[in-house]
């Protein structure tokens, strides 16, 4: 379970977030949806744990312990998973080696032995398959010459491998064809469980179609303004942020 | 009137004490030795108002001039090789030299593969042998210091001649075991012949903790249609002061790789001095060097594309730690006749730490009007955002920055197309970032 409570983001001086709660269930998929500018990002990187940010107040914890104390990499190992908006291109790194390292780092976390190569290999490669994953994408340095949408993909197979148990998805929408939006959204439905909870920030309805929440939340100017089931949605996608973007001026 | 006296440094005050000790004890013709120290004492030691030693002042470097080391007995020699561990994981024909002096006792000269022969230095310049009217291929390296250094002091190597495909890797094993500080001065020349084919190795090591002066100078003059590949280790003691060069001449045609990777020694400047002197060959000297503490590491390269049609490519990468400092000083010569010239030279420096220093100076001297030149120079810090992505992933800090170095230096190593090389050296590499974290 994840809570957000009062929390208070400033970027150089910007005030981006003011005062954001919001609490994500186990086994609950949120959805937040909101305006240019309202904070989506922000609040993503702010739960990973980027640096850039100033935490001014508030408080997030993830089953009952405070992840604004830990760095990224502690977070990572503590289950939350950012699927990126943009996945970074890292020249001269293969595919291959950053998994393995990635999830040694969570097994070593665990207290459990590193994996040996086939048993790894195996792994990889099954997950690959699911998300239509060529072999020879794997064998490339990562992400380097990757299409938008074969960049999203490797991101969710990521997510597969890392089994964390809260993720957010940061626009994972934007940039992918049909094809490749049914693909990822088929690949995050799988992962959906009990015990795993998703934020999924996004623009439009469209991928809440694919990928069906449990809540929907609008932000506008740094806080949720307003939540409700999946209808507000479609609500919002028949309406447009409007109504709520007065309470930016606010 | 006042007399004007030139004041001498104790190194070079040291250094003319051990020209007069040795001179009459060295092999070989007295003459050009007498040449090239004359040449030398002209201007000394060079310091940072010479412009090729700006950034690597040897005068202030070398404090003191260390004595030569004699020949070592064949126990100690035998001991000292027992305690190498350089690229060893690689088969190869094994050429050692313990402070500067070949031990031959190492080496079935007569039983070598097809296609390879050794001439041991220090017998042929006594005995006059015909080869060593080729030694010193590219005349102007004869103008610098550090060379003049050798030639005046070089007690030993090997002369070295390939024909034909050889497929046996051949190391150069540089080794200086001595619990006091020595110096050394090898001369290695090797001469590939017109079609050959040969990968050498070059290793140097020597013990911690004494200030030891080796200088080795590796000559190369490779003929039409050869395919040399050249990598060089330097994972000399930490206290050393490394100098060493590389001369080498290319005929047409021909194929020449050379990575120097610097892992080791307190000083060490890796001067590369190349002549393209046939048409349609291609060059590409990369370099790789890893510094941290207080490590000072130089690499300078001139290459001069002497004929038309020819490609020169040199990408040099350097990963500064603590408070150390990198130099890089490239320059590309193409005269008027040599056209359609293609050279690219570039520079990268990756700074993980504050305190650390990247000197570039990367130089194009072009007198012909129909070529392709480029330079290009970087300094740099891990990139936060993409360190960020890897952490966000689980990675810790070290792994992480591990892995962006790793990347950054593998671009230079990538080009070894021998898998047991690049595994040695990806090892020595990996030893480096663990030995920070």
């Amino acid at each position: 379970m994840l809570e957000i409570k009062n929390l208070v983001v400033q970027i150089e001086d910007k005030r981006i977030l003011n005062g954001l709660n919001l609490t994500v269930n186990n086994g609950e998929v949120a959805a937040i949806m909101g305006p240019n500018g309202s904070g989506k990002s922000t609040l993503s990187y702010v739960i990973a744990g980027k640096e850039d940010y100033e935490v001014l107040d508030g408080e997030i914890l993830l089953d009952g312990e405070n992840v604004l104390e830990m760095g990224p990499d502690e977070r990572a190992v503590a289950g939350v998973f950012l699927a990126f908006q943009y996945p970074l291109e890292i020249p001269g790194v293969a595919s291959m080696t950053f998994l393995k390292a990635a999830l040694n780092a969570h097994r070593r976390a665990r207290g459990e032995g590193e994996l040996t190569t086939p048993d790894f290999i195996k792994r990889v490669n099954a997950t690959a398959t699911q998300l239509e994953i060529p072999k020879d994408m794997l064998k490339r340095a990562l992400n380097v010459g990757f299409s938008g949408g074969e960049k999203k993909r490797m991101e969710i197979l990521q997510m597969a491998l890392l089994e964390p148990s809260f993720c957010i998805l940061d626009e994972t929408d934007s940039g992918l064809d049909i094809d490749a939006l049914r693909i990822v959204s088929e690949g995050v439905n799988a992962l959906r469980s009990p015990d795993r909870s998703f934020l999924v920030i996004t623009h439009y309805q469209r991928l809440l179609n694919y990928i069906v929440p449990d809540s929907v939340h609008v932000m506008s100017a740094g806080r949720i303004v307003k939540s409700g089931g999946k209808e507000l949605a479609i609500e919002l996608e028949a309406n447009g942020y409007a109504d709520y973007r007065e309470s930016e001026a606010a | 009137m006042a007399e004007i006296k030139l004041m001498k440094t104790p190194a070079e005050t040291g250094l003319a004490q051990a020209y007069e000790t040795v001179k009459t004890t060295l092999p070989g013709d007295a003459q050009s030795r007498a040449q090239a120290f004359e040449l030398f004492t002209k201007n000394g030691l060079p310091h940072r108002r010479v412009e090729e030693f700006k950034y690597t002042d040897l005068r202030a470097l070398m404090r003191e001039a260390a004595p030569f080391a004699g020949t070592p007995s064949a126990d100690e020699a035998k001991a000292a090789l027992q305690d190498t561990k350089a690229l060893s994981g690689v088969k190869a024909i094994q050429v050692p030299f313990v402070n500067g002096h070949f031990v031959r006792d190492a080496v079935d000269l007569g039983g070598l593969p097809e296609g390879v022969e050794i001439v041991p230095l220090a017998e042929a310049l006594a005995s006059g042998h015909e080869w060593l009217a080729k030694l010193s291929p590219v005349s102007w390296a004869n103008q610098n210091p550090v060379y003049q250094l050798n030639t005046t002091f070089m007690a030993d190597g090997v002369m070295l001649r390939i024909s034909g495909e050889v497929d046996t890797l051949i190391h150069l094993r540089f080794v200086t075991a001595s619990a006091s500080a020595v110096a050394t001065a090898t001369r290695v020349l090797v001469l590939v012949e017109d079609g050959a084919s040969v990968t050498l190795l070059e290793s140097h090591e020597s013990t911690d903790g004494a200030n030891h002066q080796p200088n080795d100078v590796v000559e190369m003059i490779a003929g039409d249609r050869t395919n040399v590949r050249h990598v060089r280790l330097n994972a000399e003691g930490d206290k050393a002061l490394a100098l060493s060069t590389l001369a080498l001449k290319v005929g047409a045609e021909a194929e020449f790789f050379s990575l120097n990777v610097v892992a080791g020694a307190a000083t060490s400047r890796h001067q590369v001095f190349g002549v393209l002197n046939g048409e349609n060959t291609k060059v590409r000297i990369n370099g790789t060097t890893m510094l941290k503490g207080g490590q000072h590491a130089d690499s300078t390269l001139v290459v001069e594309h002497a004929a038309p049609h020819c490609e020169s490519r040199e990408l040099f990468k350097t990963v500064i730690d603590g408070e150390a400092t990198g130099v890089f000083q490239g320059k590309i010569i193409v005269p008027h006749h040599a056209q359609k010239t293609d050279g690219r030279m570039m520079s990268a420096a990756l700074l993980l730490s504050d305190g650390g220093t990247m000197n570039n100076k990367p130089e194009l001297e072009i007198f012909a009007d129909d070529v392709q030149c480029a330079h290009g120079a970087t300094c740099g810090q891990l990139d936060e955002d993409l360190m960020f992505y890897l952490m966000a992933r689980g990675l810790p800090k070290k792994e992480a920055e591990s892995l962006m170095v790793q990347a950054f230096l593998g671009e230079a190593i990538e080009f070894v197309d021998n898998q047991d090389v690049h595994d040695a050296l990806v090892n020595v590499l990996e030893g480096w970032l663990r030995a920070r974290a």
